[in-house]
């Protein structure tokens, strides 16, 4: 078992460690701190305030910069939580729903596809490689009249299935060349020996291959946890029925109905809305870093 | 049994083993369970390219959901250079594109760089940074940057203190834009994530060769770091200007779904979807798409064409 995570492990020992040892002065290096955690603090200050303020009076917010609350005050979140149609779990749980279907999409058609290009011989390969590397450039836009006539023809409009079904058809060339990458990266005896065990390619595949490429299947999962958990276009586009809105649809209707008057109910279901990100993204973080470094890398 | 002859001469045979016979994965068998692997790649390919060559047949018609399409040649294409709404979108998205673009990537290989020297912490230097570049498209967030660049917002307030009146951003023309672009270059952090895996594999006995030599930091910056890591610059260039010619939700949220104010928000891809699916000109909105497929592929075009001369490949 100790194999299993080796190849991250080694990658992400790479990454984490510094080459070369300390270098500058002790003032050269104090002054550099200081500067990237000014950056830092700049960065996150607009974040922190969006939190600072969801616990504020609607009345304090704008008069206040600093990020303590002088009142606090938690009904934004209650208030937030009835001010549409729904309660605001109602968003969550479709969003949710969307979110999990896609991972499993994902990870599914794209690991098989991602064996094939890695590890199979069969005609037309290097062509389709290319093909599907030249999607990765494709501006989905180009697709997208097409495609919501055959949604709509097939009855799908107002389902999540224009969200969840495509997932399921190895369309995120992304995911498949991480994967690629990933297997390539694991040694081809592997494959052999379990060939010379009578392990077909799909069981050496089940067995073999894919436990080996947890950490690569984590990455998927998180970036496609992010970007679906964030994506407003899709729903925009097939989901009328305000039930069904995902949370960045009720969060723009929140904006559009109440905004002007409810900043501190609207901020509060902001903090909710990206909350679950920022958790993800603290949990897997190294997964996220690694996978979006490989990708760059080669 | 044409399996069983493909083998190898000197692969044991099935007969010869004597029990029950088995096949060993022959060439033609891994073939076939290649494609098998790829089935749902076909798939989700036939779902590509249907829809890429019918949007193509689409942008030559007037279609409008509801009726069947006609042909109309290239009335749309023309259409297109006497729309000022067109020309204005396009407009938005190349200045925000050629600002923010240049910006981001330049901080976010500075911040790299000085990430890069042996300093401590550097994983949760890299997490802070890298952590607002998955929230820069989320709705929480452009709404959040409205407010913060709203009449009394934190921008403001914050050069209230030092006496400066500070603009609407929001709502006048002139800055709407550039609050987005403060926004894309917010999300440096992904980018600079690519940079600093790129700059850990530039050896460091060539920054000690160069030292020994005299060579100065700038110097070395120039003549070792920056080609060494110029393809990876390519890569995020690439990646950056695809993207964002792809600009929606920061526009649409902005703005309420108007591109407004004084449509100084609309970006092409927010223009093309009132198009298509406000006013149902779906004919007109796929023309729009692939004008930009179009653009898109000439920039990418110019910029491989223009790497063979600044960017530097190892082998």
């Amino acid at each position: 078992m100790a194999l299993l995570d080796l190849p991250l492990k080694r990658k992400l020992a790479k990454q984490d460690q510094p080459e070369d040892a300390l270098t500058g002065t002790p003032v050269s290096r104090f002054s550099r701190h200081l500067i990237l955690c000014l950056v830092g603090l700049v960065m996150l200050y607009p974040l922190m305030w969006l939190i600072s303020s969801s616990m504020k009076p609607s009345n304090d917010i704008f008069r206040q910069l600093g990020l303590w609350p002088e009142n606090w005050d938690f009904s934004n979140y209650a208030q937030g939580w009835t001010a549409l149609d729904q309660p605001f779990h109602v968003y969550l749980i479709n969003s949710m729903i969307v979110v999990i279907f896609s991972i499993i999409g994902n990870i599914f058609s794209c690991a098989l596809a991602a064996y094939a290009f890695a590890r199979m011989e069969f005609t037309g390969r290097k062509l389709f490689f290319a093909l599907m590397l030249g999607t990765l450039m494709l501006p989905g836009h180009v697709l997208l009249v097409p495609q919501y006539i055959i949604f709509s023809q097939l009855g799908w409009l107002d389902t999540y299935l224009p969200l969840i079904v495509p997932n399921f058809m190895a369309t995120n060339a992304f995911f498949i060349f991480l994967m690629v990458q990933f297997m390539k990266s694991l040694p081809k005896e592997l494959d052999d020996a379990a060939q010379i065990d009578g392990c077909g390619p799909f069981r050496t595949f089940i067995r073999v291959i894919l436990p080996l490429c947890v950490p690569a299947m984590a990455t998927t999962a998180i970036f496609t946890f992010i970007s679906t958990w964030n994506e407003f276009f899709g729903p925009l586009l097939y989901i009328q029925n305000q039930d069904l809105y995902t949370v960045p649809l009720a969060l723009r209707a929140f904006m559009d109905s109440e905004g002007q008057s409810m900043w501190g109910p609207m901020f509060a279901m902001s903090v909710v809305s990206i909350a679950p990100i920022i958790g993800f993204f603290i949990a897997g973080q190294k997964y996220l870093i690694n996978g979006i470094a490989t990708t760059g890398l080669k | 049994m044409t399996v069983l002859t493909k083998q190898p001469p000197g692969a044991p045979t099935s007969a010869a083993a004597g029990g029950t016979p088995r096949i060993r994965p022959s060439r033609r068998r891994k073939q076939r369970s290649g494609y098998l692997f790829l089935l749902p790649w076909f798939l989700g390919m036939l779902f590509t390219v249907i829809p890429f060559f019918a949007s193509l047949y689409l942008a030559f018609t007037d279609y409008n959901l509801f009726t069947e399409p006609n042909f109309v040649g290239l009335a749309n294409f023309q259409a297109m250079f006497e729309d000022p709404r067109l020309i204005q979108s396009l407009k938005v998205t190349f200045i925000y594109t050629f600002v923010s673009v240049p910006i981001s990537l330049a901080v976010a290989l500075l911040v790299a760089l000085v990430l890069n020297r042996g300093l401590q912490g550097l994983s949760i230097y890299r997490s802070v940074y890298y952590l607002p570049s998955l929230l820069g498209g989320s709705v929480a967030i452009v709404m959040l940057w409205r407010y913060i660049f709203g009449n009394d917002g934190i921008v403001n307030g914050f050069l209230g203190i030092f006496g400066i009146q500070g603009p609407a951003w929001v709502t006048d023309p002139q800055f709407s834009l550039s609050t987005l672009i403060v926004l894309n270059v917010w999300t440096f952090g992904s980018p600079m994530v690519i940079f600093l895996a790129g700059l850990r594999q530039v050896p460091g006995m060539y920054y000690e060769a160069a030292s020994i030599d005299g060579a100065s930091k700038w110097r070395q910056f120039r003549s070792i770091t920056l080609p060494l890591i110029s393809p990876i610059i390519f890569f995020n260039l690439i990646m950056q200007l695809i993207g964002s010619f792809q600009t929606f939700t920061q526009g649409y949220v902005m703005s309420g779904g108007t591109g407004g104010p004084a449509d100084s928000t609309l970006f092409y891809n927010l223009y093309l979807y009132q198009k298509g699916f406000t006013e149902f000109e779906m004919g007109y909105a796929s023309a729009m798409a692939w004008l930009l497929l179009m653009i898109i592929a000439i920039f990418t075009a110019i910029n491989f064409i223009a790497s063979k001369f600044w960017v530097f490949y190892d082998n």
